[in-house]
């Protein structure tokens, strides 16, 4: 799946890049210099560290094992709890700290995936359906506590009907609800929630009421393909954007990172 | 009095501390050191009516899931961290094979919560985590309730004490006293809400070795009631300093158990079929061992304890 050829001058666009690496450019922009992430595995992880080599260099990452490293890890990583993500991180102890830090609240950015996404934000990643039939899925993980407590969430996934959908088949981690102050009503903390979904098509924010529209369609993508795919009318903004393809800069990090395309290409 | 000596072997730990419808507590660091051995010998001992506790528990829950010595699950995870789903979980929950199980499903934090309660001797700890979610509707050990300070709603999240729990780590000396390094997860709070705990080493040291560096020794040797010796006990999982992540051995047992024949062979091949880790270290062979073994010492600066 390769976004087409682009040609912009400025700022310096690349003029070939991969879908995925389209996508990890897309999320290392939602990472604010300074700020603490939640930075989990695979495409938010990589985007983690282009923000650190590009615009963030100053923000620091945290791993719900008990982790924060500050520095990028010197080899690809599977899990957080690889050899190379332990040595040279700055602190390692604890689940429960990681988490107390989460809810103070001073979490600025969680990264998660999930199985489904709905109109308002809610996560799915512990049932799914598949026709008649419930498939089992490994569950939250941290991804509910991240969910509840991190002031800003960012979803990746896979842009497709079945995982866009009008409302989850099971509530695992809580977007907006079922809109407006949903949140405050359940107690979850003020100033926290999704802030992006970033899909193989575009990318959606969420509006003061809570539900999702399309604020950016990838280069190449149309807006009917985006409405065709998702499981409910989706709103459009009204200055609907292209997401920024990567610029040569990001791109050379993200090929330092991830040479062979090992995690890029497999969105 | 001379203390005694608490090492022995592994197949000797789980005959005497570990009984059918106990609640295990496995897998405390998160994806390392992963009790992989101690799993193996609970499902070759053919213990039934488990429980089993555990954040993200990686495929040792699947295998143990697949060999039916589960009726119950508490975890945030439970998967292949390298390749997704777990289909033995999959088939135990979809269609009862080789036996149903009941998955309680916690947050990573509502589980580190639940283990911190035990070890603290408190009935609850309060959170904001899961309000809104179908996790709290759903877990009987999640309870919302109103502040008694002031006027928000929080979560209580019951206390669990494991009646053992099973910990990998770096070394240990002979009266249970055991380093490890690394990310912890759980494992310091399970280590305390355990009623007992089953340590597991890469390497037996001198109790001198443990008391140069008292603050590495996260488990105090009060809290064991065995210390086996077991080189290479958490393969496929890394164990920092020692070995690294087998991902292959993930990515194969993946490919493996996606059929209940396929599962039942792998079973055969690590499990049955090898009485003990040693014979399953020879199954793995020198060379795979060798791939896996730390290239570039990283020792951490000495602390100075002296007066």
């Amino acid at each position: 799946m390769s976004a087409p050829a682009h040609t912009e001058a400025a700022p310096q666009p690349a003029s070939r890049y991969s879908l995925g690496e389209l996508m990890v450019a897309a999320a290392a922009r939602e990472v604010r210099d300074g700020e603490l992430v939640f930075v989990g595995m695979r495409l938010p992880l990589l985007a983690f560290v282009l923000a650190k080599r590009t615009h963030a260099p100053r923000a620091v990452g945290l791993f719900e094992n008990g982790v924060i490293r500050e520095t990028p890890a010197p080899e690809l990583l599977y899990t957080m709890a690889d050899p190379p993500n332990l040595q040279g991180a700055t602190w390692c102890g604890s689940m429960l700290e990681v988490m107390g830090l989460l809810q103070q609240g001073r979490v600025d950015l969680g990264f998660l995936g999930a199985a489904e996404v709905d109109r308002f934000g809610n996560l799915n990643s512990t049932w799914a359906r598949r026709g008649q039939q419930n498939i089992r899925l490994p569950g939250s993980g941290g991804a509910c506590d991240i969910a509840c407590l991190a002031r800003r969430t960012v979803v990746l996934l896979k842009h497709e009907k079945t995982r866009l959908v009008e409302r989850v088949t099971y509530l695992t981690s809580p977007g907006y609800g079922t809109g407006n102050d949903w949140r405050r009503a359940q107690g979850l903390p003020a100033g926290t929630g999704p802030a992006a979904v970033i899909t193989t098509l575009g990318v959606l924010r969420f509006g003061a009421d809570g539900e999702a529209f399309l604020d950016s369609v990838h280069p190449g993508v149309r807006v009917e393909d985006v409405l065709a795919n998702t499981g409910w009318t989706l709103r459009v903004a009204e200055q609907l954007k292209q997401t920024p393809p990567p610029t040569t800069a990001e791109l050379a990090v993200l090929r330092e990172l991830d040479p062979n395309g090992f995690w890029t290409g497999v969105v | 009095m001379a203390a005694v000596t608490k090492q022995v072997s592994l197949r000797e730990a789980i005959a005497r501390h570990v009984r059918d419808g106990h609640t295990v507590l496995l897998g405390a660091q998160m994806e390392q050191m992963i009790p992989f051995a101690a799993g193996h010998e609970i499902i070759r001992q053919g213990r039934r009516d488990l429980t089993l506790i555990g954040p993200i528990s990686d495929i040792l829950f699947d295998q143990l899931i697949g060999a039916g010595v589960v009726s119950r699950v508490l975890a945030a995870w439970v998967g292949n961290v390298s390749a997704g789903v777990g289909y033995c979980l999959r088939r135990a929950v979809e269609q009862s094979i080789p036996q149903p199980v009941q998955m309680v499903d916690y947050s990573n934090f509502t589980l580190a919560l639940a283990l911190h309660a035990g070890a603290l001797g408190v009935p609850f700890l309060p959170t904001y985590a899961t309000l809104g979610s179908e996790l709290l509707a759903r877990n009987g050990n999640l309870r919302e309730f109103p502040s008694p300070v002031n006027e928000e709603k929080l979560v209580a999240v019951r206390a669990l004490r494991p009646d053992v729990a099973i910990l990998h780590v770096q070394r240990a000396d002979e009266f249970g006293n055991a380093h490890l390094w690394g990310n912890f997860g759980v494992a310091i709070d399970g280590a305390r809400a355990a009623r007992q705990v089953i340590v597991v080493a890469e390497e037996m040291v001198a109790p001198e070795v443990i008391a140069s560096d008292p603050n590495r020794t996260l488990i105090p040797g009060q809290l064991v009631c065995a210390v086996v010796h077991e080189p290479w006990g958490a393969h496929p999982s890394p164990v920092q300093g020692y070995y690294g992540r087998d991902h292959q051995f993930f990515i194969e047992y993946h490919e493996q158990s996606r059929t209940l024949a396929g599962y039942e062979h792998w079973l055969r091949h690590w499990v049955y079929d090898v009485p003990d880790r040693r014979a399953y270290l020879e199954r793995l062979g020198a060379d795979r061992l060798a791939t896996l073994t730390v290239r570039q010492p990283a020792f951490s600066a000495p602390a100075n304890f002296g007066y």
